[in-house]
């Protein structure tokens, strides 16, 4: 392990053990660490990303039981038992329509991006009551415009597969 | 070609300077001026605190000058005993923990003997308030053309407004930060920066250390749009100077807080126009006024400014020109590079000025614009003379056509009469920007760009412009595959380290594109050359003699380089501000159409239509987002993005309550291009970064006009800001009513 430790005081560490990206882990948190950084700076799962830390930006979501969460306002002990995803579980050749259409210029919001959107082809009734605008509103990008990601979302609706899995 | 590293971003393997791995460091943090103005007469540690364990840098631990090396030698590195704005840094520190050292930071107290503040750029300095100067003006600038009081006075019309723009947070995704540490004897920094020169020069000025023993690299950087121009230089200083001092490597990531109080902002302005005209509309006259807020330091606030008036006469035709300009010293957290640098803000106050000027005349904001667009052969303010072929009317036009913008007024006067709540209109901006650095900037850079051919016949291009989002890496990917005719596969770009690129110059500017990949061009022959060929050879048979080159030359460097030259033809005066400010501009006209909720008072953009001549597009899907983005961002900073200030500072710095446009937020952005290549930029381009910053928010600002019959002058109109104007309309409605 790095220096990254999110643990402060090893005393106080809370064991927990819950599936992430498909395979079981075990280790000791500190009560107050946020999920966000126990992936990234304990876990060394950095595609995680912080953009502002309190729920604003959709930076850092990834799926907890299947369902869209931002990471940093979730405390790590709480996933105890629970099934985590995070972008490194995506299969990259479902990206292709977001790499065609301009989904990321920076990058920095593009894994918290990438998982709302992949969420939203899952679940493509979503689109029965919700635009794709308003779907991805949660997660903030500075760079796009957003053209480009809501352009890649349809994209990839239109795509085989889209909607197949079930969470 | 699709974007290089879009899969590694997409798949979030793209490490960032806050993902590298990275052992055995101290986490560094900053401790600020809470008061915006004074003596530090104590610093008070807190008591339960394990001190020893905390590595402590204060300004006697600088080894050179405490200056952050820019423009002027005026900013320090860390406060001195005297504080000229909140959040200055005073001190640092370093720990493993990072929780321990929010902790020890909080338990800080900087005392601070208070002296009275300047705190509002637009009003004259009290006497106590003087810190620069004899008037705390921090850059004068003027360009005169003509004589324009004597235009005036001739005049049929004369008419006048003030306009104010806000400041605006860059709200880069990608928070700022720096790891400094040691190779040997030889300090590395690596973080999120748009300019590893400009992060090198200050690194030696203050530390005291010859260039050899210092190694900038950019990580891949997170977005920028300047908020990464000059403020690396102090996260880089005050991280080495904690890797200095502890002996270990040091990681300082502001959160977004941190980042959005403590880092600059857009420079608000203030510009008054006094414009003196025909009866049948044309401009006679302009006489201009701008002035920006700098804040405590210098910074960038001269060539901001410089840029800001270059712009503010907009692109139109006029023999009598005064722009006068005022970059003013206040108490603030200094204001930096934002996209656009200085020409959204005195291009709002323009182009809202020529719907006010429309409405003035009773003349159509169209026709006003149609008759005094710069043609062929005439000049701007600073007397440069426009010969570049473009048909500037014509990209008028297809804003009109694309946006149906004369379909639509009959629509909104029909829809505005029957709806009882709602009230809709378009509003047109047409506007320019100037590519690259002003006037003799760029020779004074004197850039440099190689190209370098490896044993097994592949092409690495060498440059300091860096990727953050815009598209540095696949268009330079794909300048030189096309130059040398060889597979962009088999061209690589290098990382922007200093030890192993030249300087090619800061990624601002909008210069990255048309004139370092111009330099990009000139290397590839160059090195084609090199190899005994002349510039038609292309393809296997130049990677065939790369090959053959180095083994005969085994172990040796093969490298062509090209160094910037001025385009012929081209002159700058700058003590005059008289000549060619810029080598090529960029034309535009938006066409913004908002609905406004008179319940709410809160206004939607519901379409828009950017068009724009931006020379050759290199790669059509980077160049629309590029324009995509820029919109979004104007359209932020028009309507939503308000900084609210407590002495100087930003109050709320943080995203729950200072909001940028989300997705459903906003519309489509519909973009066209209109295409006339510009001989002396890369591939035929020119910049185009910034251009789609300068358009939105005058767009926006008199389609809101149209759609209520307010009169905005100041932007963010937040609907606060637009009910106020609307009981002032609707007052002089109800006055006017009630006239006998
Ligand atoms: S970092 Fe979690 S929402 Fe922004
Ligand atoms: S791609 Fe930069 S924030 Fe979205």
């Amino acid at each position: 392990m790095n220096g990254h430790s999110a643990i402060r005081n090893p005393q106080s560490a809370i064991p927990i053990t819950f599936t992430l990206n498909g395979k079981p882990v075990s280790l000791g948190v500190d009560p107050a660490a946020r999920l966000l950084d126990t992936l990234r700076y304990q876990l060394a799962l950095t595609g995680t990303k912080e953009g502002c830390g309190e729920g604003e930006c959709g930076a850092c979501t990834v799926y907890l039981d299947g369902v869209p969460v931002n990471s940093c306002l979730v405390p790590t002990y709480q996933v105890r038992g629970q099934r985590v995803e995070t972008v490194e579980s995506l299969e990259p050749g479902a990206l292709e329509p977001f790499e065609r259409c301009g989904a990321t210029q920076c990058g920095a919001c593009t894994p918290g991006v990438v998982m709302t959107a992949s969420w939203i082809r899952e679940h493509p009734e979503l689109l029965a009551t919700h635009s794709i605008r308003e779907l991805m509103a949660g997660n903030l990008c500075r760079c796009t415009g957003y053209d480009g990601i809501v352009d890649s979302v349809a994209e990839a609706l239109r795509e085989p597969g889209s909607g197949k899995r079930d969470t | 070609m699709r974007r290089r590293e879009a899969l590694a971003k997409l798949t979030g393997r793209e490490r960032y300077v806050d993902d590298l791995p990275l052992d055995d460091f101290l986490w560094g943090m900053t401790v600020r001026s809470p008061a915006p103005r004074g003596r530090v007469t104590a610093i008070r540690f807190g008591t339960d605190i394990a001190w020893p364990e905390f590595v402590v840098v204060d300004h006697r631990d600088i080894p050179g000058p405490n200056v952050v090396a820019l423009i002027e030698q005026d900013q320090p590195v860390l406060a001195a005993g005297y504080v000229r704005h909140v959040h200055e840094p005073v001190l640092l520190l370093a720990h493993p923990s990072r929780e321990a050292l929010r902790r020890a930071a909080r338990s800080i107290e900087v005392v601070v003997a208070p002296e009275p503040p300047a705190l509002d750029f637009r009003a004259p300095p009290g006497p106590a308030e003087i810190q620069y100067g004899t008037d705390n003006v921090l850059k004068r600038l003027q360009i005169v053309k003509g004589d324009v009081e004597r235009a005036l006075a001739r005049a049929a019309v004369v008419v006048s407004g003030t306009y104010e723009t806000g400041a605006q947070e860059h709200v880069y995704l990608e928070p700022q930060g720096m790891i400094a540490s040691f190779e040997g004897a030889v300090l590395v920094v690596k973080g999120s920066m748009q300019c590893p020169y400009y992060v090198l020069k200050a690194l030696q000025h203050a530390l005291a250390r010859e260039e050899a023993l210092v190694r900038v690299i950019q990580t891949p950087t997170g977005g920028g749009f300047g908020g990464k121009e000059e403020f690396p230089s102090h996260i880089a200083l005050h991280a080495a100077l904690l890797a200095l001092k502890s002996g270990r490597p040091v990681k300082l990531i502001y959160d977004r807080g941190e980042d959005m109080a403590a880092t600059t902002k857009r420079h608000p302005a203030l510009v008054r126009h006094r414009t003196g005209l025909g009866r049948d509309g044309r401009l006679l006259a302009q006489d201009i006024e701008v002035v920006i807020d700098g804040g405590a330091y210098v910074t960038l606030s001269p060539v901001v400014l410089s840029r800001a008036i270059i712009h503010a006469a907009g692109p139109y035709a006029c023999d009598h020109v005064r722009i006068s300009g005022r970059a003013m010293f206040t108490n603030a957290v200094p204001f930096g590079a934002f996209r656009g640098f200085g020409a959204p803000q005195s291009q709002f106050a323009g182009e809202r000025h020529m719907d006010v000027i429309a409405r003035t005349l009773g003349m159509d904001a169209v026709e006003l614009r149609r008759i005094n667009l710069l043609a062929d052969g005439q000049s701007t303010a600073t007397g440069q003379v426009i010969q570049d072929g473009t048909d500037r009317l014509a990209v008028m036009e297809r804003a009109l056509e694309l946006s149906r913008y004369r379909e639509k007024q009959r629509g909104h006067a029909a829809f505005n009469a029957t709806h009882a709540t709602l009230r809709r209109g378009s509003g047109l901006a047409t506007f320019y920007h100037g590519a690259g650095f002003t006037g003799g900037g760029e020779v004074a850079l004197q850039s440099r760009v190689r190209v370098a051919g490896r044993p097994d016949g592949r092409i690495e291009v060498l440059s300091a412009n860096i990727e953050m989002g815009q598209g540095t890496l696949t268009v330079f990917t794909e300048l030189a595959a096309a130059r040398l005719g060889v597979a962009p596969e088999d061209v690589t770009v290098a990382e922007a380290d200093t030890a192993r690129v030249p300087n090619s110059g800061p990624t601002v500017a909008s210069r990255t594109t048309m004139i370092v990949g111009g330099l990009l061009e000139r290397a590839a022959d160059d090195l084609r050359r090199r190899v005994g060929l002349d510039d038609t050879a292309r393809g296997a048979a130049v990677q065939q003699a790369i090959r053959r080159w180095h083994r005969e030359h085994p172990g040796e460097p093969l490298v062509g380089e090209a160094a910037y030259e001025r385009p012929p033809g081209i002159a700058w005066d700058d003590t005059t501000y008289r000549g060619d400010a810029y080598g090529a501009f960029a034309w535009a006209a938006y066409v913004a159409e908002v609905e406004v909720d008179l319940r709410t008072c809160a206004t939607r953009v519901i379409d828009f239509v950017a068009v724009q001549e931006v020379g050759k597009v290199l790669n059509p899907t980077l160049a629309k987002g590029q324009v995509q983005g820029g919109v979004v961002q104007g359209i932020g900073w028009a309507l939503m993005e308000e900084c609210k200030w407590r002495e100087g500072a930003m109050a709320n710095n943080q995203l729950t309550n200072y909001l940028i446009p989300t997705s459903d937020d906003v519309p489509s952005v519909r973009v066209a291009f209109l295409e006339n290549p510009y001989p002396h930029g890369a591939g035929g381009a020119k910049g185009l970064g910034e251009l789609p910053i300068d358009g939105p928010a005058p767009a926006i600002a008199n389609a809101v006009a149209r759609a209520t019959g307010a009169d905005p002058r100041a932007i963010p109109l937040t609907p606060e800001k637009l009910m106020e104007l609307l009981e002032i309309a609707d007052f002089g409605l109800r006055i006017a009513d009630s006239a006998p």
